[in-house]
C-alpha cells in the first residue's frame, strides 16, 4: 500500500522546487549561482580530479589508467623515494635561504631609500625593473653570466687575475644551487624592499622621537621601535614570497634543469619531469599533494606571526 | 639645577626663517608656557630645546651645559607629545620603564620607579594593557608617566591636551598642575590655548611669527599687554579693540562716542589709536564687576545675548563694531532691548595704531 504514495508525491516535490525558484527567497541563491559555477569549474573540479588521480596509476599516454584505482600506492612509494625527499628538503632549504636573504637585503635597501629625500620615486621605479622580466629570461641571462667558459663572471675574474681555472658555476652541485639562489634574489629582492618601504613610510614619527628623547641611540631606535613596527610588513612579504619561491621552476629549468645529477632538483622540476617526461601523472599529483603541506606550513607559520605582530597596530596615536 | 637659556636662537628651513633669534631665560623649577597661534614657532622652539630639531644659529644651554650639538638622549629631558607617541607594541608597564631599561638601570629600581609613577597617575589597573586598549585620557597619563619616571632636568610638553575633549582637558590641566607641585622640575609647555597658558604658567611667553611678543606672569600679560596682538590673544572672551582718534584728551570712536582717556597719557592730538577694554569692563548698570566710580555711561541696544549661567555676554554696537559686554548676576535680556551700560575708565588699554605698541601713562 505504501508504494502507491511514492509516484503521487514526486510531482509535488518537483512543483515545490519550481515554486522555490520562482519565489523571492531564491534570489540570493540565483544571484550567487554564476560565481559558484565559475569556482566549481576553475577550482573545485581540477582540485578533485588531480586529487583523484593521485590515487590512480594515471599515465598520460594511457588515458584509460585514469580509472585504475591503486589506493595509497603512489604515496607509499613516495615516502620511500630518496630522490623525492631530497627535492623536498632542497626546496625547503631553497625557500628558507632565499627568503631570509631577500628579507635582509630588502630591509637594507628600504632603509637606505627611506633616507633619500631627492629622487626617491625614480629610484623606486628603477628598483622594479628586475620584476618586469620574465623569470625565463632571467634564467637565460644568468645561465650566460655564470657560464664557465664564456660567462661574464668567469671572464671578469680571469681579467682581474683572481682565478686561473674557470669556476664551474652551473656544473658543481653546490655552486649551481648558489647561482640559482643568486638569480632568484636578484630578481625578487625589490619586492621585499618595496613592501618594507611602504611600512617605513607608514611608520609614525612620534614614537621614534619619543625613543630618542628617552635615551635611545639610532641602533636602539631601530631595534626597539622601527623593527617591531615593521614586523607585520615583513611577515606579509614573507607569506607572499614563500608561496612564490616554493613554486620555483622556470629559472631552474633554464639554468640547470635540475642538474648536475639532480643536485638542483626542486619539487616542481621533479614533478614536471615525473608527470610530463615520464608521463606518470598520478605519481606527480601525489608529489604535489605532499608538497602542498610545505606551502601550507609556511603560510600558517607566517600568518600566526603576522596576527601576533598586528595585535598592537593602531595604538600609536 | 636646571635653568634653560636660549641665546639668539633661530631656525631656518632653507631660506625660510621660522624662528628669529629669540632670547629666553627659564629659571630652575619654573613652569613656563609658550603660547601663540599655530605657525608662530613655539613647537619648533620646544623641539630645538629637545634636540629633535637642529638650531640654525644661537645657543641653547640646559643647566651649565651648552647643548647645541648634543643628541636628545644626552640632554636629560623628557617630552610629552601631542599624539602621546606611546610605543604601540609595549604594555603600559614597558612603556613607562623603556627609558630606564635603555639606561641599563637595575630591574628592581625600574619596577620601583614605574610603580611610583603609576601610583601618582592612577595607572595601576592598566599596567598590562597595550596602548591600543586605552582611552585618550589614559594614554595621556601614560605619556606623562613615561616622562616623570626618568627624573629629567626639564619636562617638555608639546600641546599635550589638544587631542582630548573639553571636559577631560580641564581635568588633565589640574593634574598637570598638581604634578608640577609634587614633582618639582623645570617645565616648558607649548600650547595654542591661552586658557591653559593662564592657568598653568608661572610665566607666559607669547609668540607670533617666530618672535617673542611678551614674557610675563599671567597677571602681567593680562593686565598690561604690551601690544595689540597680546591684548587680543590673552583673555576669553577677547578684549574689545576699537579704532579711535585722540581729540581733546578723549578717544573719539567712529560713531562719535567720546571716551575720556586717563590724564597724562602720552598721546598727541589727532593721533590714531586703538582703544581696548575687556568685556568685564563694560556692563549694564547694576551688573558690573567694577563700581560705578570713574565710569562712562552709555545707552546701547543689545544685538545678541549669550547666557552662560553665572554671567551673560551681551553683544552691543559701539564704534561701528560689535563689542562684548559682560553682565554679572544676569537677568533675561532680549535682543533689541536698550540698556544703560557703564564703561570702567580705570581699565582702558590704549595702543598706538601705527606701531601697535601700548601707550603708557
Amino acid at each position: 500500500m505504501t508504494t502507491t504514495t511514492e509516484p503521487l508525491s514526486r510531482p509535488g516535490f518537483m512543483e515545490g522546487v519550481a515554486a522555490f525558484f520562482r519565489s523571492p527567497r531564491a534570489v540570493p541563491y540565483l544571484l550567487l549561482l554564476p560565481a559558484m559555477i565559475v569556482i566549481l569549474a576553475v577550482v573545485l573540479v581540477p582540485l578533485l580530479v588531480s586529487f583523484w588521480t593521485s590515487f590512480t596509476s594515471y599515465n598520460l599516454t594511457k588515458p584509460a589508467t585514469l580509472f585504475n584505482f591503486v589506493g595509497l600506492r603512489n604515496y607509499q612509494r613516495l615516502l620511500g623515494n630518496e630522490d623525492f625527499w631530497w627535492a623536498f628538503g632542497r626546496t625547503f632549504m631553497f625557500v628558507t635561504i632565499t627568503l631570509n636573504l631577500e628579507m635582509l637585503l630588502g630591509l637594507g635597501l628600504a632603509l637606505l631609500i627611506n633616507k633619500i629625500t631627492w629622487g626617491q620615486r625614480t629610484l623606486r621605479t628603477i628598483m622594479m625593473f628586475p620584476m618586469m622580466f620574465s623569470p625565463i629570461l632571467v634564467g637565460f641571462q644568468f645561465k650566460y653570466i655564470f657560464n664557465d667558459s664564456i660567462g661574464l663572471v668567469n671572464n671578469a675574474l680571469f681579467d682581474l687575475g683572481l682565478i686561473s681555472q674557470p669556476i664551474p658555476w652551473l656544473v658543481d652541485g653546490t655552486l649551481a644551487n648558489f647561482s640559482i639562489i643568486f638569480a632568484e634574489i636578484w630578481m625578487s629582492t625589490s619586492i621585499f624592499a618595496i613592501l618594507l618601504l611602504a611600512g617605513l613610510m607608514a611608520l609614525p614619527k612620534d614614537p621614534i622621537e619619543a625613543a630618542k628623547v628617552d635615551g635611545c641611540n639610532p641602533l636602539q631606535v631601530f631595534q626597539h621601535i622601527t623593527l617591531p613596527f615593521l614586523m607585520p610588513f615583513i611577515y606579509i612579504a614573507m607569506t607572499i614570497r614563500s608561496l612564490d619561491v616554493a613554486r620555483a621552476y622556470d629559472m631552474v629549468r633554464i639554468m640547470t634543469n635540475g642538474g648536475p645529477a639532480g643536485r638542483t632538483e626542486l619539487i616542481w622540476t621533479l614533478m614536471t619531469r615525473t608527470g610530463y617526461q615520464n608521463s606518470q601523472m598520478g605519481m606527480a599529483n601525489a608529489m604535489g599533494y605532499i608538497s602542498i603541506l610545505l606551502s601550507i606550513a609556511f603560510t600558517v607559520f607566517f600568518f600566526r606571526k603576522l596576527t601576533a605582530a598586528r595585535s598592537f597596530m593602531g595604538g600609536a596615536q | 639645577m636646571a635653568q634653560v637659556r636660549l641665546d639668539k636662537v633661530s631656525k631656518s628651513y632653507g631660506k625660510l626663517e621660522t624662528v628669529h633669534g629669540i632670547d629666553l631665560e627659564i629659571a630652575h623649577n619654573e613652569f613656563v608656557v609658550l603660547v601663540g597661534p599655530s605657525g608662530c614657532g613655539k613647537s619648533t622652539t620646544l623641539r630645538m630645546i629637545a634636540g629633535l630639531e637642529e638650531i640654525t644659529s644661537g645657543k641653547i644651554s640646559i643647566g651649565d651645559r651648552v647643548v647645541n650639538d648634543l643628541p636628545p638622549r644626552a640632554r636629560n629631558i623628557s617630552m610629552v607629545f601631542q599624539s602621546y607617541a606611546l610605543y604601540p607594541h609595549m604594555t603600559v608597564r614597558d612603556n613607562l620603564g623603556f627609558g630606564l631599561k635603555i639606561a641599563n638601570m637595575a630591574e628592581a629600581e625600574i619596577t620601583k620607579r614605574v610603580d611610583e609613577a603609576a601610583e601618582i597617575l592612577g595607572l595601576g589597573p592598566y599596567m598590562d594593557r597595550l596602548p591600543a586598549n586605552l582611552s585618550g585620557g589614559q594614554r595621556q597619563r601614560v605619556a606623562m608617566g613615561r616622562a616623570i619616571v626618568r627624573n629629567p632636568d626639564v619636562f617638555l610638553f608639546d600641546e599635550p591636551l589638544s587631542n582630548l575633549d573639553a571636559k577631560l582637558r580641564g581635568q588633565m590641566r589640574v593634574e598637570i598642575k598638581k604634578l608640577h607641585q609634587r614633582v618639582k622640575t623645570t617645565v616648558i609647555y607649548v600650547t595654542h590655548d591661552q586658557v591653559e597658558a593662564m592657568t598653568l604658567a608661572d610665566r607666559i611667553v607669547i609668540m607670533r611669527d617666530g618672535h617673542i611678543e611678551q614674557i610675563g606672569t599671567p597677571s602681567e600679560v593680562f593686565e598690561h599687554p604690551v601690544n595689540i596682538f597680546v591684548a587680543g590673544f590673552i583673555g576669553s572672551p577677547p578684549m574689545n579693540l576699537l579704532d579711535a582718534v585722540v581729540s581733546n584728551g578723549k578717544a573719539r570712536l567712529s560713531d562719535g562716542i567720546e571716551v575720556p582717556l586717563p590724564a597724562g597719557m602720552a598721546v598727541q592730538e589727532n593721533q590714531e589709536i586703538v582703544l581696548g577694554f575687556r568685556p568685564e569692563s563694560l556692563a549694564p548698570k547694576g551688573h558690573a564687576l567694577h563700581g560705578d566710580g570713574a565710569a562712562l555711561t552709555l545707552e546701547r541696544t543689545v544685538v545678541i545675548a549669550e547666557p552662560l549661567g553665572t554671567e551673560t555676554i551681551l553683544f552691543v554696537e559701539m564704534g561701528g563694531m560689535d563689542v562684548q559686554a559682560k553682565m554679572l548676576n544676569p537677568r533675561v535680556v532680549a535682543p533689541g532691548e536698550t540698556l544703560e551700560f557703564t564703561l570702567d575708565l580705570s581699565r582702558l588699554h590704549v595702543f598706538d595704531k601705527a606701531s601697535g605698541k601700548r601707550v603708557t601713562v
